[in-house]
């Protein structure tokens, strides 16, 4: 589904993602982790499209397509999420509206006609029931005045109504509290599918006790230093960071 | 002192001499401002002596005064001779004589509104028969007004019709002197609206001027004059949402409104004149005084705006809250593109028991644009219990605009509540990528940011007006991003 070969990437000039390959196929979870300032969120960041990332060499397809030819919002409604580590607040603009505009962009986009308004609503309604989210929610400003831990449970929502076939979640995991860690590994678990593959970008090995990975990378100094499977995860939370660094040097 | 018998000799005369052939009915001024110019503006309106006296009242009055400078705005200074200050109309030989013939880019824009095709004739200004469903329309429209009562004619046929409503209501909320745009207006205005709704009526339409067929060419000085009875109660809606051109670039209206005991007025305005180019040449000028007298006690007055258009603009639309409980209301969304300028706010005066107010005015600014809000909330010592809210936020788009909020208080009550709550927020780029990132395109994102900003304002405005005004909105700050 997605294949990236020798991404370089920088950002203002400096050098961030130096080399980096990756696969992931349908039906695959992928957690990537690293230090902080190893590339992992710039890897986000770049296949979401981020115009303050610029792309030095290297390639990134997706379902056979040259991904960085696409504007961010094709990709997006080719079927790219992106959920976000700090999600933005808009004030003003109704968290409801914003979700309907983008399942509709997306419909749109596949040829299909609006969705009807009571059909997202009751269906808005159930997802956010999974997630434990209060329904005022929709009619709350996107974001505006939410605790760290109800954005992480909206971009989960937002997930969940996109159904994307590519989820990247850049530390979804963090800041939460252990009831919505759980309510948001259990929105990801909803959403595995044969179809579908989805990147966890996280820092700590805790959300893959609840959402188990198929593979497991660490990345060091801009491109994955060591990849192997869940059990990396742990040997990594016992052994630190620094084995890593130390290996990928040695 | 020449007599009026030598003025208007030495009018005709003048006219002989440069040569303008003598339908005087149809023929304009050329341009120039002195009595004379006002005597022959009355004349060819056939107004009654009062009428005349009034204009040339106002006339000495403006010679005196100065051009205000205050307002934060910058433009050439104007060449007040060089103006003809009646028009004729247009013949129909100058007009396009189908759309086939107007600007393809105007077009598009009616298109982006969504104005129905059988309207953009019309207000392109096409001659056929500019009349289409619109003259049964105002038919039907008229005589259900007549049924209740209502007077909503232009306001040369109120000179001739009522001029005893004319002359007891005309000036007494914008007096002649009142500064030196209103009072050029008295000295020279063409024509307007007058709506009269009588006592215990409820106006049974919204009035718009869309529906007054000789609405058209009021021309750059415009009057309209708005008195709701005791007990009435009217809406009325002023502009459309289709881009307006005139070759005048300088407007200089005066609105009047007059709520009697337990009356209500709202008044709604869509503006979209033309605001120049993208280097911002050749827009109008949009110098409009607009007040609202709340004159009997429980009276209310609402004033909301959306304003796009026009290259510089310079209105305060205002409440004289005199009637004790008496209520008035300030909603406007007001923006500002490419090199458009806007001086704007509102005037909120208590001076009954318990009077009350509401501002919430809400600037959008984006390319080169300079925009400022300039509210001021007077309250007088006698004005027990007085209360006002004041809102006013500034979004700006891109780094080259400007917002600037001037409020002045002026409290000389120390029982009065009176606050004031100010924002300035940007489109941020995270905001636009969050956007796209969910699918959305930067236009749209724009689009819903900016509305989102203008609901407090739009959920006033009636309900089609609302949503034109969104389009309008859109249309407006088409490239403002990216």
């Amino acid at each position: 589904m997605l294949q990236i070969k020798d991404l370089d990437a920088s950002i203002g000039g400096t050098e961030i993602l130096r080399g980096l390959s990756l696969d992931v196929s349908a039906g695959e979870v992928h957690a990537i982790m690293g230090p902080n300032g190893s590339g992992k969120s710039t890897l986000a960041q770049v296949i979401a499209g981020h115009s303050d990332y610029e792309v030095t060499s290297g390639t990134v397809t997706f379902k056979g397509e040259d991904l960085l030819e696409l504007e961010p919002e094709e990709r997006a409604r080719e079927g790219i999420f992106l959920g976000f580590q700090y999600p933005v607040e808009i004030p003003g603009v109704n968290n409801a509206i914003l979700l309907r505009e983008a399942v509709n962009a997306k419909r749109r986009h596949q040829g299909l006609d609006d969705v009807d308004a009571f059909e997202f609503l009751k269906l808005a309604r159930e997802k956010m029931a999974v997630l434990g989210m209060d329904p005022q929610f929709l009619n709350r400003g996107v974001n505006e005045g939410f605790s760290g831990g109800e954005k992480k449970r909206n971009e989960i929502l937002q997930m969940a109504m996109l159904e994307p076939s590519l989820a990247i979640l850049d530390e979804t995991d963090s800041g939460l509290d252990i009831d919505a860690l759980r309510a948001v590994a259990e929105g990801i678990n909803a959403l595995r599918s044969p179809d579908r593959a989805i990147i966890l970008v996280t820092h700590y090995q805790r959300v893959l006790d609840y959402v188990e990975p198929d593979h497991v990378h660490v990345l060091s100094d801009g491109r994955i230093a060591r990849s192997g499977d869940k059990t990396l995860a742990l040997e990594l939370e016992d052994k630190g960071y620094d084995w890593v660094r130390e290996a990928a040097s040695a | 002192m020449p007599t009026e018998q030598e003025n208007l000799e030495h009018l005709v005369n003048r006219r002989y001499e440069h040569g303008f052939v003598t339908d005087i009915a149809t023929e304009s001024l050329p341009p120039g401002l002195d009595e004379d110019v006002v005597r022959a503006i009355s004349a060819r309106k056939n107004e009654p002596e009062f009428m005349l006296d009034w204009r040339l009242r106002a006339f000495r009055m403006w010679r005196e005064m100065d051009e205000p400078t205050w307002a934060h705005v910058h433009y050439p200074p104007i060449d007040f001779q060089a103006i003809s200050y009646f028009a004729a109309p247009k013949s129909d030989e100058d007009r396009p004589k189908s759309l086939d013939e107007v600007d393809p880019k105007l077009l598009e824009t009616y298109d982006k509104l969504g104005i129905p095709l059988h309207e953009r004739a019309r207000l392109a200004g096409v001659a056929v028969d500019a009349v289409f469903d619109s003259v049964s329309v105002a038919t039907t429209f008229k005589e259900k007004l007549s049924e209740a009562g209502v007077i909503f004619c232009s306001f040369s046929e109120a000179v001739q019709e009522h001029p005893e409503l004319v002359r007891k209501y005309l000036g007494s909320v914008v007096p002649q002197r009142d500064n030196f745009y209103a009072a050029l207006n008295s000295a020279v205005f063409s024509d307007g609206s007058f709506v009269y709704v009588p006592k215990g009526v409820r106006c049974p339409m919204e009035l718009s001027t869309y529906f007054r067929i000789n609405a058209a060419n009021t021309g750059q000085f415009e009057r309209t004059l708005i008195v709701a009875d005791e007990g009435s109660y009217v809406s009325y809606l002023e502009g459309c949402t289709a881009p307006m051109r005139d070759e005048n670039q300088l407007h200089a209206a005066v609105v009047e409104l007059v709520a009697l005991g337990d009356a209500e007025i709202k008044y709604s305005t869509v503006q979209n004149w033309y605001p120049g180019d993208e280097q911002g040449k050749g827009g109008i000028y949009n110098f409009v005084t607009k007040r609202g007298d709340c004159r009997g006690a429980n009276s209310k007055i609402s004033w909301t705006q959306v304003e796009t258009g026009s290259a510089i603009t310079w209105k305060y639309p205002s409440c004289i809250l005199r009637g004790d409980n008496s209520v008035g209301e300030f909603y406007s969304v007001a923006v500002t593109n490419n090199y458009q300028q806007a001086d704007t706010g509102t005037k909120m005066i208590h001076i009954g028991k318990n009077t009350s107010s509401t501002i919430v005015s809400k600037g959008i600014s984006a390319g080169r644009a300079q925009q400022a809000y300039r509210g001021l909330v007077r309250v007088m010592p006698q004005a027990d219990g007085a209360r006002n809210h004041t809102q006013c936020d500034s979004l700006l788009i891109g780094k080259e605009c400007g917002a600037h909020t001037f409020p002045y208080m002026e409290i000389r009550n120390p029982g009065a509540k009176v606050e004031h709550e100010a924002t300035t927020s940007k489109i941020s780029a995270n905001q636009l990528f969050y956007c796209r990132q969910r699918g959305i395109s930067e236009e749209d994102a724009v689009n819903l940011i900016v509305n989102g900003f203008c609901k407090e304002v739009f959920k006033e405005l009636p309900m089609e007006f609302a949503v034109e005004a969104q389009a309008l909105l859109s249309v407006s700050l088409e490239g403002a991003v990216g």
